[in-house]
């Protein structure tokens, strides 16, 4: 049929226009990001080494690590490293970072790009658990709290919301640490290890901060899914759907649900996308080494490349959430499609 | 007498608020016979469009109370189970709602949304069978190309032609009542009469009662026979709608035509207003709820400040107004 043709063309150009900005976008937030650090009074090449250190050595230092050269060539030797790889040094005592090189820590004397594969699992591991976690129990129970508004689930929600709300996660992860590995032992004192080394001890290690986390980000979603489905009950095609004939049920899914439901997925897709750039204070408290760790650890040691490349890679995490959230909602909704 | 096909007597319908109870319907009662058509006409806040939904019970919230009966084919629908209503609904009892570009459902297409109404009632209907239906129901409706519109979501359709998506969906279970709660208040004046026009020629070809609610005098003059006039949840005047226009018998009615203007009325005449307000629904006066607006209510003694009026027979039409009816009577003469 045509006009299936017509649909799948304009979903097309669409997909390819939120691609190409979000690549313009990825440029902008690189020149940006790279330019803010370049633009900081400290000298990278000074704090290459300790205190008492020699002039000779600074200088040195700077030239192999390049921070002698303009901004813009800086910039645009960062920019190759990424997708050539890059080696620090000319003489056979170079160091090479291969593709995709975010730079060189002078204070751990590792490739920042090595770095961040080490530490991104581990984050990837927190924030997809905890999303999925808090999905589901914040769609279910703000869902639940609409359909019996004023009764018990209703206020079950209100306080499970006000709990995760008003207590900071680091408050929430100690208190747990306390309960179930301190008190009960019913869990081990989380140490992170690869899932695929032993997928066993990886979910027990995970388990509590998992839970932590989404606890913190549920009770937002109880009142969004919660609100939002209140909203829809009151619109005018809700209530030609009962004056249809439809069954409650079919109304509730087909009628409330996809409209309510809609708007969070865009929300959901961002708050994961900032939780992929690094979960500072649970990983802090429970001790595991993630990109949120690696950061808060650069920022003590003014470890500036480190810095540049988790600002970089949490916003292209941002930025693909963004495009990919866009997208998506323009398959969900049709009247975004169109415009 | 044959049995009406819905009869309704004594409706009440109560909204609970933090302020006080809203009596928004207070002891409405009327017939409606096959393929008739009944207007309600009144201003905001009169109980009209209360009154339509309570006839599908679809008047829901936290502290609402009905009470009542409205007997369909002599059944009382106040009565059923919510399940039973739920089959009433969208098959014998139809709704057209005032705002088209709010009633349809943004993520479905047209096609898909008709196909659920007829599907709703006939489960197991063949695709084949129910496409050919949908397309059917809808060039009925007026809509140019069909074949490429049922592929659309509401948004690409403008507002007359989504009154006519939702005119299609309401009538593809060929209702025996339908029920259009200001079908075209939202809709520009050049719409509004191709929009009335299908509803009378649909309701020809179906045979439907319609139940139109309107603020709209022109409305009522243009499709119906028979007209209610509401005032403050209770009925004031039922007639027909050459003596509602010819010769109104309560003062409300009068006054409402009076703020009309019409095109043989004088160049220069001044529109009348109804002076005041209309009551509040949580705080109502006693006695004749038109009483504080009312031009003769000084004339009775108080009469009209306590007791409320029940309709009487005026001529041909009924009222509710404690004026004699000899005096009522030699008013329309005046007003004529």
């Amino acid at each position: 049929m045509t006009n299936t043709n017509e649909a799948v063309r304009y979903m097309f150009y669409f997909v390819a226009r939120r691609t190409f900005f979000a690549v313009v976008l990825l440029f902008v937030v690189s020149v940006f990001t790279f330019w803010i650090f370049s633009a900081l009074p400290a000298d990278p090449a000074a704090l290459t080494c300790g205190k008492n250190c020699r002039p000779e050595v600074i200088e040195a230092n700077r030239v192999r690590l390049g921070y002698d050269k303009p901004f813009i060539e800086q910039y645009g030797s960062y920019m190759k490293g990424i997708f050539a790889g890059r080696t620090y040094g000319e003489d056979e005592s170079g160091i090479h970072c291969s593709a995709p090189s975010l730079g060189y820590s002078y204070d751990r004397h590792e490739c920042v790009s090595s770095l961040v594969a080490k530490t991104l699992p581990v984050t990837v591991s927190i924030a997809v658990g905890a999303f999925v976690l808090w999905m589901f129990f914040g769609i279910a129970l703000g869902t639940l709290a609409a359909l019996r508004r004023g009764k018990w689930p209703d206020h079950l929600a209100t306080v499970f919301s006000v709990v995760g709300i008003s207590f900071p996660s680091f408050f929430l992860g100690l208190l747990s640490v306390l309960i179930f590995v301190i008190w009960t032992k019913i869990l081990p004192f989380p140490h992170y290890v690869g899932i695929s080394e032993n997928p066993m001890k990886w979910f027990t290690a995970l388990i509590l901060p998992w839970f932590v986390l989404a606890l913190l980000s549920a009770s937002t979603y109880i009142r969004l899914t919660r609100n939002g489905i209140l909203e829809v009950m009151n619109e005018e095609f809700v209530r030609l759907g009962i004056a249809k004939g439809l069954p409650r049920k079919k109304l509730i899914v087909k009628y409330v649900l996809r409209a309510a439901l809609t708007p969070i997925a865009t929300i959901a897709g961002i708050d994961l996308a900032f939780l992929l750039g690094g979960a500072i204070v649970t990983e802090s408290v429970f001790n595991l080494p993630g990109l949120g760790k690696l950061t808060i650890a650069a920022v003590v040691n003014s470890d500036l490349p480190i810095l540049v490349a988790t600002t970089l890679v949490s916003a292209v995490f941002i930025v693909i959430a963004n495009a990919f959230v866009d997208i998506m909602y323009g398959f969900l909704d049709p009247r975004v499609r169109s415009k | 007498m044959t049995q009406p096909l819905l009869s309704v007597r004594d409706l009440h319908v109560n909204f609970g608020t933090g302020e006080g109870d809203v009596q928004a319907v207070r002891g409405v009662s009327f017939d409606i016979g096959r393929g008739e058509t009944l207007a309600i006409v009144g201003e905001s806040g009169s109980g009209k469009s209360v009154t339509a939904s309570a006839i599908m019970r679809l008047n829901f919230g936290a502290d609402v109370r009905v009470s009542g009966s409205a007997l369909f084919e002599g059944q009382d629908i106040l009565a059923m189970s919510e399940d039973e209503v739920r089959l009433k609904r969208g098959s014998d009892i139809a709704m057209i709602f005032q705002d088209p570009l709010t009633a349809l459902n943004p993520f479905y297409t047209v096609g898909n949304q008709i196909a659920e109404a007829y599907a709703i009632h006939h489960p197991g209907t063949p695709k084949k069978e129910m496409r050919d239906l949908v397309l059917d129901s809808i060039s009925k409706v007026g809509i140019p190309e069909p074949l490429k519109r049922i592929n659309q979501y509401p948004h690409e359709f403008s507002g007359g032609m989504r009154q006519r998506i939702v005119i299609a969906m309401a009538l593809i279970n060929r209702p025996k009542l339908l029920i259009a709660d200001e079908p075209t208040t939202a809709l520009d004046v050049t719409v509004q009469a191709q929009i009335l026009e299908l509803i009378s020629a649909m309701q020809e070809e179906h045979g439907s009662a319609v139940l139109l609610i309107t603020h709209d005098l022109g409305v009522v003059a243009e499709v119906t026979k028979r007209v209610l006039v509401m005032y403050a949840g209770r009925l004031v005047e039922v007639a027909s709608v050459e003596d509602v226009f010819s010769s109104p018998t309560h003062p409300y009615t009068r006054g409402l035509l009076n703020s009309v203007r019409s095109l043989d009325s004088e160049r220069h005449s001044h529109l009348e207003p109804i002076p005041g307000t209309p009551p509040s629904l949580i705080d109502l006066p006693s006695g004749c709820p038109f009483h504080s607006r009312c031009q003769y209510a000084a004339s009775l003694n108080g009469r009209c400040s306590t007791e409320v009026p029940e309709l009487k027979a005026v001529g041909n039409s009924f009222t509710a107004c404690h004026l004699p009816t000899a005096e009522l009577s030699s008013l329309v003469r005046a007003a004529q």
